[in-house]
């Protein structure tokens, strides 16, 4: 199930004594199995992570319970300072249990030993999450050096250089692998090109340095031009990541969807998400073949500005649309991203990494002001 | 000879701009037999030999006493790079093209480039990124010093397939390799008057690899105090470049290879394009200079489009390095003034020029202004 683009329009018919919501507009259902529905709501596992995560989160909630979003929240905590890997296997357990997760960065402390593998990457890698989907899309009301972007970036996401596999055979020689497979980067290209395909998106650009990682990269390179090949309407070509990277801060609009193994996928997408106004605007998914989880794109923790009602709110409550539009429920996520983009596209209310004075809160009560105006459901009341 | 040279001894030019003095005590002091030095000249694929043609050119007409001993690499033998390596150790200085990786051949077919740098040991990859008033881009004030360790990280080229269908690529990270990266850049800030070296790193993932680095830029760093040392993950930093927060945070950054190559490319971009950036490899007992972002612009070659700056420039980061600087601040200066003042663009730049135009109008430049040429 993936996002829609906020433009597209539907007709949305409440029946007063329930939820029963009509759809004039098809879905396209892949290989996601539908999320589980128990009296008409969804369980959606909640993490609040560290820095800018919990009050980020806590202004999601606060915004669906205002729409009457159908959507239970089941807060699980992973604290970064325990070692023992119980919270995070709790948490792992929930997804499993709900399919879904809306989560803040967890911190990765880097003064704990290296045997202690970073949280993030854990959950990724336990539930097989293995495609990140991040869409960059200038907005309207936020000045920017370059207008027009609209990239969609997939990246590998369990394998590649984050297999967190290291060692130190030679006193002050250290070894990190990198592991390029041939199952999972034949999936990753398979996904590329599908998103591509049901988005109606016309390239796919694999982004790789194979010049210097032959094998590796030549094998990721390989997988990608077999699957462009059941493609045929999908044009591929493929293009060296610092190349890539010098083509992106001077002629972004060239790119339309750009498929990657992890680290550069890592960089690729911090770039882009600066280019569109930074890492407050961009939301990120995180899909795997039975879960999905929904996140900031740029995975920061924002711990220098946590606490303090700075942070920018739109790409969490962009991410719990995604989330929203996973779960089938597109009324109420057309809605919330409508609301969002409106308030973006509103200057004065800009918060500080746009350049404006507005606070976190002022935000999201612009939003829901937003959406009280234009919603049926609350004017009903 | 000495008289030549003492006629250049004070600064007589009406641009002020710094020059590219790098003190490698390091380095012995390169040859000179009659007075000349001879430096390697590797033309490379694409661009490469057209511009250095055109280095070649300049050289001549500006009565540099510099001989290029010029050999030629093709991709595919061995015997070829191993010649312009032994011509390098032998002349200690080197001018290339970028040599031309295909992706087609076997994996045991090392890059060229790299083959180069990780033979002569040319540890430090230095970039140094200034914003050109002349030059037109969405940043200005970038001035920035990009120092890449040159020699292992992710191109270590140690690849394998132990298992059909996975393939591991080591990464090679060593604390000896570490602290000399570390040394250097701190040692060049110093020389250079910067304020801060920041070291770009991805600890929290790679924790080992890149936690040693981070580890020994931080025990270099305390040997430092009047330079500010922070660290910064490559996420971010690539991210610092493009939001409102601007470029201009960050002085000197050291970092290990491939996020040397990723950010060296973005700065490349920042500034203008890859048309407009020297870089240089340093190594205890060699240089080789080269165009910063390694492109072999096989599309554009030939057609007398390429934009020669950053070659140029290049050129004279190795008159710098022979002590020849009067050399390369008059050049520096005519390839300087022909870009911001008579705005002579490439196409890369968004101008109409040729590269012969503006070889030829820096050649102008240089001939109004020496007043060796003007005598004759």
């Amino acid at each position: 199930i993936f996002n829609l683009s906020p433009s597209l329009e539907f007709v949305l018919i409440f029946q007063p004594a329930g939820v029963r919501v009509l759809y004039s507009l098809l879905w396209f259902c892949v290989f996601q199995p539908p999320p589980a529905r128990y009296g008409g709501r969804h369980t959606v596992t909640l993490i609040p992570g560290d820095g800018i995560g919990p009050e980020l989160l806590s202004h999601v909630r606060e915004l669906f319970r205002f729409c009457c979003v159908p959507v239970d929240f089941e807060v699980v905590n992973v604290d970064s300072t325990m070692t023992s890997e119980d919270d995070i296997n709790d948490a792992i357990t929930a997804i499993r249990r709900n399919g879904v997760a809306l989560k803040g960065n967890i911190e990765t402390n880097h003064n704990l030993p290296p045997s202690f593998i970073s949280r993030n990457n854990l959950l990724r890698t336990s539930l097989d999450l293995y495609a990140n989907v991040m869409h960059c899309q200038s907005l309207p009301g936020v000045r920017t050096r370059h207008r027009n972007i609209d990239i969609i970036i997939i990246r590998e996401n369990t394998e590649g250089e984050y297999s967190s596999l290291e060692h130190e055979s030679v006193s002050g020689v250290v070894e990190c692998l990198k592991i390029i497979t041939r199952t999972n980067s034949l999936r990753i290209a398979d996904y590329a090109f599908r998103l591509a395909r049901e988005r109606g998106r016309r390239r796919v650009t694999a982004v790789h340095k194979a010049n210097i990682m032959s094998l590796g990269d030549g094998l990721f390179l390989q997988c990608c031009k077999e699957v462009a090949a059941g493609y045929q309407d999908i044009a591929f070509d493929a293009m060296i990541v610092d190349n890539t990277t010098m083509q992106l801060v001077s002629k972004p609009q060239q790119f339309d969807v750009m498929v990657m193994p992890n680290l550069y996928g890592n960089v690729v997408s911090n770039v882009c998400a600066g280019l569109v106004g930074g890492p407050g605007l961009v939301p990120g998914a995180n899909y795997g073949t039975d879960y999905a989880v929904f996140e900031c794109g740029t995975r920061n923790t924002g711990k220098s500005i946590a606490d303090g009602n700075i942070a920018n709110p739109t790409a969490m409550l962009l991410a719990s649309c995604l989330l929203l539009d996973h779960l089938r429920l597109h009324a109420y996520a057309t809605m919330i991203r409508r609301a969002v983009i409106a308030t973006v596209t509103e200057t004065r209310l800009h918060t500080a990494d746009l350049g404006g004075q507005g606070s976190t809160s002022d935000v999201v009560q612009s939003i829901m002001k937003e959406i009280q105006s234009t919603g049926p459901l609350t004017q009903n009341i | 000879r000495r008289a030549c040279v003492r006629k250049f001894s004070k600064p007589m030019y009406g641009i002020n701009l710094t020059m590219n003095q790098t003190n490698h005590s390091l380095i012995p002091p390169p040859a000179k037999y009659g007075g000349r030095h001879t430096v390697t000249l590797i033309p490379g694929d694409g661009i490469g030999p057209e511009l250095l043609n055109h280095v070649k050119e300049l050289f001549r007409f500006s009565c540099v006493p510099v001989d290029f001993e010029v050999v030629n690499v093709s991709s595919a033998t061995e015997d070829d790079i191993n010649n312009a390596i032994t011509a390098i150790r032998r002349n200690g200085v080197a001018l290339k093209g970028n040599i031309e990786t295909l992706h087609t051949l076997p994996a045991s077919h090392k890059s060229r480039n790299n083959l180069l740098r990780t033979s002569l040991d040319l540890y430090a990859n230095v970039m140094h990124c200034k914003s050109l008033p002349g030059v037109q881009t969405r940043h200005n004030n970038i001035d920035i010093m990009i120092i890449r360790e040159n020699t292992e990280g992710e191109y270590s080229s140690l690849e394998h397939e132990s298992v059909s269908g996975v393939v591991e690529c080591l990464k090679i990270i060593t604390r000896t390799n570490s602290l000399r990266i570390a040394e250097y850049a701190f040692k060049l800030a110093r020389e250079k008057g910067r304020k801060r070296v920041t070291a770009v790193h991805k600890a929290n993932i790679m924790k080992l690899g890149d936690g040693l680095f981070l580890q020994c830029c931080r025990e270099v760093a305390a040997g430092y105090p009047d330079i500010a040392f922070d660290a910064m993950i490559v996420d971010n930093t690539t991210m610092q470049r493009y939001t409102m927060s601007k470029p201009q945070q960050f002085d000197v950054m050291v970092m290990p290879n491939l996020y040397g190559n990723v950010v060296s490319n973005v700065c490349a971009g920042l500034v203008g394009g890859p048309g407009l950036v020297p870089g240089a490899n340093y190594g205890r007992d060699y240089a080789v200079f080269e165009t910063a972002t390694r492109n072999t612009g096989k599309s554009i070659a030939d057609r007398n489009i390429a934009n020669p700056t950053a070659m140029l420039l290049a050129s004279c980061m190795m008159l710098d390095h022979l002590k020849l600087h009067d050399y390369a601040t008059m050049i520096r200066n005519a390839v300087l003034t022909t870009m911001n003042e008579t705005q002579l663009h490439t196409a890369d730049i968004g101008g109409q020029g040729t590269t012969s135009e503006v070889v030829q109008a820096i050649m102008r430049n240089i001939q109004s202004k020496g007043p060796l040429t003007s005598e004759l």
